[in-house]
Order: C-alpha cells, then structure tokens, then sequence
C-alpha cells in the first residue's frame, strides 16, 4: 500500500475536523486498521511525522496511534464466528466458503486528541 | 489550554470512496461494465485487454483506461486494435486513484461505451485498498511468478472475484503447481473464479469472455431497468 496516499488521506480527515473545533494544537490522531488491508503500521510511523510537519503547526508533532483489528468471520451456513488469519477464511466448522468478514478491512480515523 | 477527544469516525481513504461512489453510480446511470485489472509488473494485463477486445469488439463498444507510472506504449497497442483509449500518466505513484479515474472518464463518450477495462499501474501490494468504482476487480497472475504468490500477497487475491492465470502455454517450464495454487486460493478466496488463460496463444479465453459478457449484459440490463 502506498503509506504517502494514506498519510494524506488521514491528515486531510484531520485538519477540518481540528479547525472546526477550533483546536490550537492535534496531539494524537487514532486509527483502526484492519489486518485483511494492506496498510503497513510501521511505514505510516515512518511518514507521519515528516508529513506533519509539512502540514505546519497544527498538526505538528502529532502522535499516531494505531489499533490493529484481527480478522474475524461469521459462516452463514452454521452461524459460527471465527478470528482468523490472512490466508484462512474458510469456516473452520463446516468448512464452508460461505462467510461474511465483520472486521479486519478497516481503514478509519476513529477520534483525534486535540488542545482547545 | 484544555484538553479534548473529537470524535471523527471517518474512512482514511474517505474522498476517494467518496469519488469511487460517485463513479460506480455514474457507470450503473450508464448501463457501463468497469474491470478493474490489476497484477504485477508484466503479468500480462495489456496482452489480455487486447485478446479480450479482440473477442469482443464485433459486440460491445470499449475503452481502455491505461494506467501507466510514465509512458504511452499500451495505449497506443490498445488504439490500434480498434478501442478508445484513455491514457493516464500517474507520474510516479504506483496505483491509480478515484480522481485520475474521473478525469479519464470525462474524455470518454459514455452514451457509446459498454465496457471500461482499466489497467492499473502494475503492483501487487498499493492497488489493492484503493476503489476506482469498477463493477469488479480481475487480478492477473502468470506461470512464470510462481504458486506462491497468493502466500507473500494475500491482499490482492483476496480483494477480487475474478483471478486470471495467465501464461498457461509456458506451464511446463516452470515448476508451478496448479494444485498448490488452487489450494491457496480456495484457503485465502474460496469464492473467486479462476480463468486459467495465454492471452498471447488465445487459450482458454472462452470461459472468461462468457464471464464478462454475463457481466457487460447485467449492467446493461440494471441501467435499462431503472
Ligand atoms: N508466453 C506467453 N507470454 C505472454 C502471455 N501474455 C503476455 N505475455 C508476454 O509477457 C510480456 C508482458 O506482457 P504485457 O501484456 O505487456 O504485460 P503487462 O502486465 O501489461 O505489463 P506492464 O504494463 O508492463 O505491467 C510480453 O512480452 C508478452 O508478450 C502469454 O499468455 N504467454
Ligand atoms: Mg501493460
Ligand atoms: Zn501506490
Ligand atoms: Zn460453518
């Protein structure tokens, strides 16, 4: 996944919502990110803070924390739910390819910490 | 100085879902088919739009969107078979987004159009969170880069319905196997059509064409219908 679009992306969410609110100051931004996606936690790190200090003060020295979301599916065929890694989505009970994922695709701002 | 939490609940890649929507409603308004076509870096997308355009030219008007970080090659091949062909130079980035794909579909005449086929810039890993507003999203794989590609890229087999297996005419000098292949996707995609095919030889292009000719009648009929 290219981390610089990401980068943007969340800093573009950010601003708005920061100048709407009036804040001097975004300490912490936090996301979810889903492990099914192909965002790299540790290339965001890597981005976020250069990406900030391009985007001037406000955002500034901004913490990034990222809550990293397992997989997991629910079996329409047997109603199991089931965590699960990258590679096995079948239902471990019936074996079933008929699944719906409820989480891991996540890709959300989900609040930001600011002083106002 | 106080201190607090805003909620934002918001997608991170937020405006290009919202350009992505905006798009797949345009293209249902349209009765317009969108594949969005992706691989690595010569897996062969450009050999298997022009083998598709071949079959399919006689019925359907198409235009190729050519995702290209810097030249022109494909879209020229792609003209020359008879198609519209839309290039867009991503200048560097290495996938396209929702808004380079609004810009190419403004050139095109959509009251003439039945199939978009998008040829995204050739990368395994960065194209797979962005949605271009495609009806679906076919991914390439070829002999010669190996059965273990869906282990070291989930991402990519998993976010398609479609998967083509291309190069099938060099299958026996590479020491692929089929049956390990198939058993990965049927552990990380068990829903997904595997359309083993030489886009080159023209093999095995049938079951794929009766594929997306389903496909090219069922957005046909969504847009009549309303
Ligand atoms: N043997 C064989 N060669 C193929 C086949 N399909 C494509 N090729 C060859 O593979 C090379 C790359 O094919 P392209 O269609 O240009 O691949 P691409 O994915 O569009 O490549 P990029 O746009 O550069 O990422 C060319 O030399 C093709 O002739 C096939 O089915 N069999
Ligand atoms: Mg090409
Ligand atoms: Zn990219
Ligand atoms: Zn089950």
């Amino acid at each position: 996944m290219h981390e610089y679009s990401i980068v943007q992306g969340i800093l573009d969410a950010v601003i708005p919502s920061a100048q709407q609110a009036n804040a001097n100051r975004v300490l912490a931004v936090r996301l979810r990110i889903g492990d099914m996606t192909e965002v790299v936690t540790e290339s965001l790190m890597f981005l976020w803070d250069i990406a900030c200090e391009e985007r001037g003060e406000l955002v500034e020295g901004a913490e990034l924390v990222v809550e990293e979301v397992k997989p997991r599916s629910a079996c329409v065929v047997c109603g199991t739910e089931f965590e699960h890694d990258r590679l096995h989505v079948r239902c471990p009970k019936c074996g079933s390819a008929q699944t719906l994922l409820l989480q891991g695709r996540e890709l959300e701002i989900t609040a930001i910490d600011v002083d106002v | 100085m106080s201190l607090a939490t805003i909620d934002v609940s918001q997608h991170i890649l937020g405006k290009n879902e919202a350009l992505a929507k905006e798009l797949r409603d345009l293209y249902a308004k349209h009765g317009i088919c969108v594949v969005n076509l992706l691989s690595g870096p010569g897996a062969g997308k450009t050999s298997t739009i022009l083998a598709t355009i071949e079959a399919l030219k006689d019925s359907y008007h198409i235009a190729v969107i050519e995702g290209d970080i810097a030249s022109d090659v494909d879209a020229q091949k792609v003209k020359e078979h008879g198609a519209q062909a839309v290039q867009i130079n991503t200048g560097g980035l290495c996938h396209l987004e929702g808004a380079m794909i609004k810009r190419a579909t403004e050139i095109l005449d959509l009251n003439q159009t039945d199939l978009i086929i998008i040829e995204n810039v050739g990368n395994l890993v960065c194209t797979v969170d962005f949605d271009l507003g495609e009806s679906f999203k076919a991914m390439i794989l070829s002999v010669p880069e190996g059965h273990d590609k869906p282990l070291k890229y989930p991402g990519i087999f998993q976010a398609r319905n479609v998967i083509l297996l291309n190069k099938i005419d060099t299958l026996p000098v590479f020491d692929f196997d089929t049956d390990a292949f198939y058993r990965e996707i049927d552990d990380l995609n068990p829903n997904a059509q595997i359309f083993p095919i030489s886009a080159t030889k023209h093999d095995g292009m049938d079951a794929w064409i009766t594929y997306l000719t389903q496909r090219i009648e069922e957005a046909r009929s969504v847009a009549l219908s309303e």
